[in-house]
Formats: structure tokens, sequence, C-alpha cells
């Protein structure tokens, strides 16, 4: 066999940094067309409030403003779509309108829009709307909202119960618990995250009057879904009247998968005006009205036997969802939360309830990871709970409970796709190894006695990539009421070019380089030769876009799966170039030949000239290699791994100092190390975060407390560990690449390694759970409660 | 993001300064604009008009006046952080000054504009005090020396008027005794500092200064303005510094009735934290 791998397993460094990290991108606000307009949002000051009355009036008369609209100026298109519709849960999805309409249900909320000649005008107009308002009571928190008597968000939904939905067993579970030897129950608040991209949200909307078609230029992770929702379901107008386009996208983080309100106004108003509008959102708007993330209140209970095997899991978990429903925003704590709430191990009853809750707060969506940091986080922590009520090794505890390598496909009862592959002790050994643990523990004890305290905490995942095969995510049960394939163009140019065009849509996944040297391996063409296309509705085959880590398992699939039918196209033309049998030929290395004839072989360039110009290609074959794939996969993807957090607790401040970081991770077979590697910095960055520093924190009257960058903690490099990274490889059997996706892994492993270790550490005060972030004054109060109850170590 | 609208003037001189300052009563004046720009965008600050004073020479450098230290108002972190002299004369300034937001912050941001804010969380305030400075402010009718413990009265209220510019910051140095941490003549400080997480203000901060007549303390981050830590002065005042009198003497300094608190840090604990502080300030010289 020759040697095929040339760029694949390359730590390449990405071919998309030199024009970004020098400012030489087109992002959104650098799109500025001829008599384009400004527009700004008269946003709520109240979490909850009715409407009385909107003057316009003194803002319309500010010199350079060309309108002023309002929600009510907007009924002639629909809401947002819910596109997450599950069957047999109740379900009272009330969406955003374009503009709020009667009330609003949150600070922030959107309440008439100022267009302008510039942005500085139309920002000093909005002081101008006068808005009066009927102030009502608030609640911001999901379990309280559903107490008798809490604030009424929306009439449909009683209680503030958008859906209800479970999964498991609740006789097992219920059982299981009911007998168990331990019992260890807990309150687990998963708080509110802000997902920060560094490019805040907006877009660009034109109107042609000629041709009544739109285009709009968005800043989005799935341009081709949100062409499909304004037209479909807001608009009312057939698909092909909209274009959109996401140029550089500065990160998303699943915030702007979303179809949100300003996309709907936006196009609107430019063609109400017949001139282009423009909207991006400042980082308060981005704040306040954009979507967040997590936001659970858990109730969990995890029951098992002295010896450390766990029997049984009940949880009740109440998501709050923001004001509004958002776009996917149920589907996030149920199929990609409850279903996966057992993590890597082997629990025979475990049963998941969770209530969806409309809160005066901005709406909760899908955030990094989203539901499974939130479920990996839960049984991570309970895991440990147990093995402490238990007395035994937190390591000893999840070896004893792991899914076995010969269990695979792992059927986890909880209504998930079957688990791939996977081997979870190695990952753990290999991390253990990397902290050397068991000097660690002595380490640890010394310092103790000289009043420092160390604690070391252990997270093993496993989550959910590469989704997702349509006939699963698509069927009534799971309700995200849509398949979930992706796809890839492939065109050989006759220069012997290749472009690919691929619905994925990059926002700082690296993706233009994997793709690229995938496909200069396949074809054997020189990687700078490949060029990787998307980003444009006009442009690339209909795709989903990127989130989830899809991009890899479910859209580089696709492009491989197009490269393999360039080839047998290739194989066909060349044969008869060769005069020779099709069925006689190999495609090796960029060349096709008759097997064992490589000498007298020719090129793809050679065969990409022959089928351009197509004066003699064999009957029946179409001119140009051109080749589209619709990738559907057969399953998710399951990576796996174990991180290691060490700290040192300040017990004089609080302050909690993260050592160490190890991460071991298993994504499957890897295309760029160096990717993998910074996906994963990045992630683990998030995760340490939520467990650290972030917190979306909204006071009792909804006001967002932490509403900007000087209140919300996004760490910075000097407040991280440098990370020690080590991996296993299992194959994913899903895809014929082996590969799973790396994009949220570290996301999902790190906040529960890092509050272990705190909790690891503070273990000699007694203290046995602390809701994050483990902020210094949480740390300190806890240690003084612990010395006034007379429990302290010190 | 969006500032409300402002003329902008480039002063050349303090003169002109001044002039500017009495045409437009409304001005705020701009030096390294880190405090005032981002409050302008947010429009928490919309005044009409800008004076820029950060070129203004008279304003600028650092010297030694017999036995005291100048330093023009409009000096920036990075020049003081990277003084020969300052390093020589007072070596805990520049380590407190690394600790003030990030690089791109120290290149702009100037002392005197860190002052005559009077941010209550900023760094310089407790510095300043504890360093037992004189502030001298030029108005249209003559300059003043004051007291810095009467410069600062109030949240972002100091002593400089309307009409007047904050032009020096004297630091006597007569105060000055050799030690194991500074062997040859150099003022005896230390700045601890909590940092917020993300604004990287002081949540809390304490500055002390040992010298010949004994121990200044101050605080800042917790009140409305930085403040003396006057209990801590007097604990201290005639004993001698060790480690257990140290000790023994930061707890308790300040009522947390006294400060402000948020959801994040609460007044008691920002008390908390300067007792904590005071000590390892202390220690560090003691």
């Amino acid at each position: 066999m020759a040697d095929v791998t040339k760029m694949v397993g390359k730590a390449i460094k990405r071919r998309e940094d030199p024009k970004l990290i020098q400012g030489r991108g087109t992002f959104l606000d650098d799109i500025k067309l001829p008599g384009m307009l400004h527009a700004a949002v008269v946003r709520s000051p109240y979490a909850h409030a009715r409407i009385k009355r909107i003057d316009v009036s003194r803002a319309l008369a500010y010199p350079g403003v060309v309108a002023v609209f309002t929600g009510e100026d907007m009924m002639d298109i629909n809401p947002m779509p819910a596109a997450w519709q599950a069957g047999g849960v109740k379900s009272n999805a009330v969406t955003p309108r374009a503009l709020a309409v009667g009330k609003v249900t949150h600070v922030g909320d959107g309440v008439a829009l100022v267009v302008a000649e510039d942005r500085y005008t139309a920002r000093d107009a909005v002081d101008l709307v006068e808005v009066e308002y009927e102030p009502l009571p608030a609640v911001v928190d999901a379990r309280k909202a559903t107490e008798p008597g809490a604030p009424l968000l929306h009439e449909v939904a009683p209680n503030n119960i958008c859906m209800e939905w479970e999964c498991g067993s609740k006789e097992k579970a219920d059982a299981a618990i009911a007998g168990a030897e331990v019992v260890v129950k807990e309150e687990i608040i998963n708080q509110r995250l802000i997902p920060t991209p560094m490019e805040t949200r907006g877009c660009v909307a034109r109107y042609d009057v000629a041709t009544g078609e739109f285009t709009l230029w968005m800043t989005s992770q799935a341009p081709h879904v949100h062409r499909l929702l304004l037209t479909a379901f807001v608009f009312g107008i057939p698909e092909t009247k909209l274009r959109c386009i996401a140029p550089n996208v500065g990160g998303g983080f699943g915030q702007k998968i979303f179809c949100y309100a300003d996309y709907a106004f936006t196009m609107w108003a430019a063609r109400k005006l017949g001139r282009p509008v423009k909207y991006v959102e400042d980082r308060s708007e981005n704040y306040k009205a954009s979507t967040h993330g997590r936001d659970h209140v858990t109730e969990v209970e995890i029951a098992g036997t002295r010896d450390g095997k766990v029997t049984g899991l009940r949880v009740k978990t109440w998501a709050n969802l923001g004001g509004y429903f958002s776009t996917i925003a149920g589907g996030i704590p149920t199929t990609l939360y409850g279903r996966i709430t057992t993590g890597v191990y082997k629990i025979p009853a475990a049963h998941v309830k969770v209530w969806g809750v409309y809160t005066n707060t901005a709406m909760v969506d899908a955030y990094r990871g989203a539901g499974r940091p939130e479920a990996s986080y839960l049984i991570e922590r309970m895991m440990d709970r147990f093995a402490a009520e238990i007395g035994m090794d937190p390591a000893e505890v999840r070896r004893r409970n792991f899914i076995q390598p010969q269990d695979f496909p792992y059927d986890n009862g909880l209504g998930m796709l079957p688990y791939d592959s996977g081997n979870y002790e190695p990952a753990l050994n290999k991390a253990l190894q990397m902290v050397d643990y068991e000097n660690f523990r002595k380490e640890q004890a010394e310092a103790r006695k000289q009043g420092r305290y160390l604690g070391l905490g252990i997270s093993s995942y496993v989550e959910i990539c590469g989704v997702a095969p349509s006939a699963w995510i698509g069927a009534v049960g799971q309700g995200w009421g849509a398949g979930l394939f992706e796809s890839a163009n492939v065109r050989v140019h006759l220069t012997g070019k290749v472009v690919v065009t691929t619905g994925s849509l990059p926002h700082g996944q690296g993706v233009e380089t994997t793709f690229a040297q995938i496909v200069a391996d396949e074809l054997g063409v020189p990687y700078e030769d490949v060029t990787i296309e998307w980003g444009d509705t006009l442009a690339a085959p209909f795709g989903y876009g990127t989130y989830g880590s899809r991009s890899l398992a479910v859209g580089g699939t696709a492009v491989h799966k197009s490269v393999q039918k360039i080839k047998e196209k290739a194989k066909i033309i060349a044969a008869h170039m060769l005069e020779a049998a099709p069925e006689d030929m190999v495609f090796e290395n960029g060349k096709a030949y008759v097997k064992g004839s490589p000498d007298k072989a020719k090129t793809l360039a050679e065969v990409a000239l022959q089928a351009s110009l197509a004066y003699s290609l064999p009957s029946g074959v179409e001119p140009f290699l051109d080749e589209t794939t619709y990738y559907d996969p057969p399953n998710c993807t399951f990576p796996f791994g174990t991180h290691i957090a060490i700290v040192e607790v300040d017990t004089d401040t609080g302050k909690v100092d993260l050592k160490r970081y190890v991460a071991v991770d298993d994504v499957g077979n890897i295309i760029n190390p160096l990717i993998v590697e910074g996906q994963l910095h990045g992630g683990i960055a998030q995760g340490v975060a939520q467990a650290l520093y972030e917190h979306g924190y909204y006071d009792e009257d909804g006001e967002l407390r932490s509403s900007n960058l000087l209140e919300y903690a996004v760490p910075t490099a000097a407040m991280l560990p440098r990370y020690e990274l080590g991996h296993t490889v299992t194959p994913s059997p899903v895809n014929p690449m082996g590969v799973k996706g790396a994009g949220e892994a570290g996301t999902i492993a790190s906040a529960q390694a890092v509050m272990n270790a705190v909790i690891d550490a503070l273990s000699p005060f007694g203290i046995k759970h602390l809701q994050m972030p483990a902020t210094p004054e949480k740390v300190w109060r806890a240690i003084q409660n612990s010395r006034q109850m007379g429990q302290a170590a010190d | 993001m969006y500032t409300a609208e402002f003329t902008y003037h480039r002063a050349k001189s303090l003169s002109e300064a001044l002039q500017m300052l009495q045409q437009n009563p409304e001005a705020k004046l701009l030096a390294g604009g880190h405090s005032l720009i981002p409050a302008m965008k947010l429009r928490l600050a919309t005044p009409p008009a800008l004076i820029d004073i950060s070129r203004v020479p008279e304003l600028k450098g650092i010297r030694r006046e017999g036995n005291t230290l100048v330093i023009g108002a409009a000096t920036t972190y990075y020049e003081i952080e990277t003084s020969d002299l300052i390093r020589q004369t007072i070596p805990a300034l520049p380590e407190a000054i690394e600790q003030i937001g990030d690089p791109m912050v120290r290149n702009k941001g100037t002392i005197g504009g860190s002052l005559a804010h009077a941010d209550p969380a900023a760094d310089l305030p407790a510095v300043v005090l504890a360093l037992d400075a004189r502030l001298k402010i030029q108005g249209p009718s003559g300059a003043k020396v004051v007291d810095v413990d009467s410069f600062f009265q109030g949240m972002f209220t100091t002593a400089v008027g309307q009409d007047e510019i904050l032009t020096e910051i004297h630091i006597p140095l007569s105060s000055a005794s050799p030690s194991a941490h500074a062997p040859t003549q150099a003022v005896r400080m230390a700045y601890e500092k909590f940092p917020h997480p993300a604004s990287r203000y002081a949540v809390a901060g304490v500055a002390v200064v040992i010298g010949v007549s004994g121990v200044r303390a101050a605080f800042t981050g917790a009140g409305e303005h930085a403040m003396r830590l006057s209990k801590l002065e007097q604990a201290l005042s005639g004993k001698p510094l060790d480690p257990q009198t140290v000790e023994a003497a930061c707890q308790n300094l300040v009522d947390p009735a006294q400060l402000m608190g948020d959801h994040n840090h609460s007044a008691e604990y920002r008390a908390h934290l300067i007792d904590v502080l005071a000590k390892r300030a202390l220690l560090r010289l003691v």
C-alpha cells in the first residue's frame, strides 16, 4: 500500500488565521451598502410590564431619523418559529415577535425600532421615544416561577410551564432509590451563562423592489436554516425570495444558531423603506437580548451500594427558558440533556423529569455543549458525592461503574441512540497517571498539615457529537422537526484546482483547514489546490450549519463521500483515456491507472481537463467532475475522556487557584491535532469559567446585574492554567473517517473537574457541595460557616 | 457603544487648557480616556465637549525636588512603571501600577486621570493616601496645593473644581528609611489588591507605608472613595512592627456598614478582605 497519509493527522496551522488575526476578515459590520440605513432598538428597562403607550413623535422629528416603528406596525409578519415541537409533550411555545406587542417579558425586550441615516443618530433618537409602561411583578427563578402565585408571563402557559418532558423509567428509579443501601440527595444549580462571542450579532437586509427578493447578510451559524424559517414561517414568502449570506463570523458558541427578531425587523424595514437597513447589537444588547445558556435548577438523588455500585438516579430539572421560547430551546434540556444524564456509567434505573419554564429573563437556548455540560456536571458531581458518602476513592467509584468496551453499542435506557464506541477506563488511568494521582494524595495530606488546602477533581464524561440521524432527531419523540444531514459539493476545475462548497458554517472551528486536509489526501492533490467555500445560500447546497460538534463528523463525511464519487468518475474517464476497462482501474495518490500498471497513469488534473473539455468522454458520462452529497449519519458519535483539575484554596480570601489541568480526550481519529488542541483549550476555558467566574445574574426584580464585561467575568489567559492534554483514540464506527468531533468536549468535561477539586479541597471543613461559580466570597462563607459550626479542620 | 455628540479640543499648554475649560464649562478633561470613554459609550457620561490635555507639556514628567518626588498629572502609568527615579525612591509604586488594568490601559492611562476621576475602586487613590501626597491644582486665578486627606470628597468627587486642573502629584520622600526590602533610601510601601475578575478594578485594595513617624495605610474598592485606615494606624502606633502585632492589629479594621457591596462581593466580605490585605501588605514590609 502506497503512502496515502500526507495531510491528515498533521498539526498544520489554520489557513484561515492570517487573514483573521490581521483584521482583514470581512465581518458583518464591515458590510456597507449604498444608501444603507441604520437601526437601533428601544428596549424595555422593565423585566415585566404592560406597554400602555408609545409616543414616537419626538424621535421622528429628530434630524436624520427616517422612520420609527413599533410592534403594532409589524403585525403583517408572524412571530419567530419554534423549531422544537416534540409529540406527546405539553408545549405552550410563545415565541418573540419582531417587536414586543402589548407587553414585555424581560429587560432588553425590543419595543420600538428607530431607523436613521447613521448609527449615532439612531442611538440618539432611541432616547426620544417615549414609552409608558405599567410594571408587573417579575420572577427570574425557574422553580419559583412554577409555584402558585408566581407572576404569570403568558396566559397560554399556566404556572409559566412551557413544557413537561421525561425519559427513563420512573418505576424502576423509584424502586431503586426506595430499596437502596445508600441514597445521596442534592440540589444542583447550573447557573446561567452568557455565550459572549467576540463579535456580537447583527444583520444587513436589502430588498430589491424590482424582483421582490431579499438579501440578508447575517452573523449566522446556519444561513440555510435561517432562510427557511424567515421565509416559510415569518414572512410567508417563497424560500427563493431570500438569499442569506454569512460572512466571516466572529464566534458563536450556539448563540448565532437561532432565529432572532432583528432578522425579521431589518427585513421588514428594508422592504418598507426601500433602502438597505443594518442592525448591529452592542455588547449590552447582546447580553440583554440575545440568548443565554444553561440555567437549570435540579433536585437529584443517586442510589447505590456500600461497595460502590450505582443502582439508580432520579432527576427533576426546572430548565429556565427565559421570557419567550427560543428557536430550539426545548430540545436542549431534553434530547441533549435528559437522555445522557447517566454519563459514562451503567446505571440500571434512571428517570429524568424536566419542566421548561418561562421567567422574566433573556431567552435560553443552546450554548457550547448545550444540555450535555449540564448532564455531565450533574452526574459527575453526584458520583463524587456518592464516593464521599461511602468513603471510597472517587476514581475507584468511577471504575466500578463504567460502561465496558464489550458493551458497545450501548443503550443507556434513556432514549438516546446507542453510544457508538468507547473505552473509558484507559482514559481515566492515563489522566491519573499524568497528574501522578497517588503522589498528589500524599502531597495533599502533607499540605493540609501546613494549613494549605489542595484539591483534585475528576470528570469522566461522554458527549454527543455529529448530530444527528434525521430519522431519529426528526422523529416525533425528539421533536426537532427536521433532519440534520449535511451537504458537500466537490468540483475539480479544468486546471485541476478543487473547490469544495459545504453546508457547514465555520466560525472558528478550522473547517477550512481540516476539510482541505481530507480532500488533499483523498484526491492526492496539493493541499494548497483545495479551496473551501461556504456561507451563501445562493452558492452552497442546502445544509444545516455548524453546531453540536457536527462539522467534521457530518459535514466532513459529506465531503469525503463526494470525493469518493469524484474518484469513481475519474476512474471511468481515465479508463476511456487509457482505453482500459473501468473495473480494472484504481485511483491512488492523485492518479488513475490500470491495476498493476501505475507507470501509465492519468493524473487528476489530466482527467479534470478531459472532463471539462468534454470532446472525448465515454458514452453516457456527463462533462465535468462535480459531485454533491447529502450525508445523513446513521448515528451520532460519542466522544469521551477524563479531565482532572488540581486547585488550591486560599482560606483567608476564599480564592480558588487552578494549579493544574489535565485532559485526556478521545475524539476518535484526529485530522489536525493542532485544531483539536485549540478547540479543547477554548472549551476548557469556558468550563473553567463556569466553575469559577461567569454568572449571568438577574436580581429578583429581573434586572441583569452582569450586563457588561466589567461585571461578567470572562477569564483572560492570566486566569487560566497551562493545559496538559493527552489522548486515547477509539475510532468511531459511524463514519468512514472514524472521527467523532471535538468542538464541545472541553466545555462539557471541565466545570465539574474544577468543582470536584474545589469540594475536595474543602472536604476537611465538612463542605459537601457548593453551587457554581465558586466565587471567593462563596467559598470563604462556606469555610466561615463550617468554622462556626465547629467542623473546622484547622 | 455610541457616544452622544461632543466637540473635541486639544490643548497645547496648561493656560490654553484652562481657557478652554472657561469657555466650555460643562467640558470634561480627557487624558488617557480609559474611564471616561467607556462611560461615554454607555451614555453614563454625556459631556458636550472634551478637552484633551494628554499632550500638555507642563503636565508631563517625573522629577525630584529636594525631598519631594513630583509627578506630572498626565504622566502615564507606563512612564511611572518604567521610571528609574521611581524605582529607586518608591520601588513599590511600579509594583502597584503593574496591577492596574492591562498593558493597553497602562500605556494610555495617567496618574492624574485616575486621581481626578476618583473611581471608588481605582488603585492609585489608596496608594497616594498612604504616601501622604499633596496635589497641586491649577485654577484660573492661580495654583493651590491640597493635602491628599482632603482631596477625595465623595464618589467621583475631588477637591478639583470644574474650572481647575490637577497638575502635579507631590510625594514626600522624607519618610524614606532603609530596609531589607529596599536597602537604599526608599519609601517602604506595599500595595495588596484583590481584583474583580472581570474589570480588574479593586474589590478591595490596601496600601501601607512605613515611615519614620509610623504607619500610614489606606484602602480602596469598598467605600465611596479611598480612605485612610486610621484604626490600623492607631493600633500600630508606637508598637514594634512584628508579625504578631500586625496579626493582632488587622482585625475588623473597617465597619461593613460603611462599605458598598454587590451580588459578588458583599460589604461584609470586603471588610474582611481589607483585614487580610492589610495584614499581607504589612507582612511584606516587616
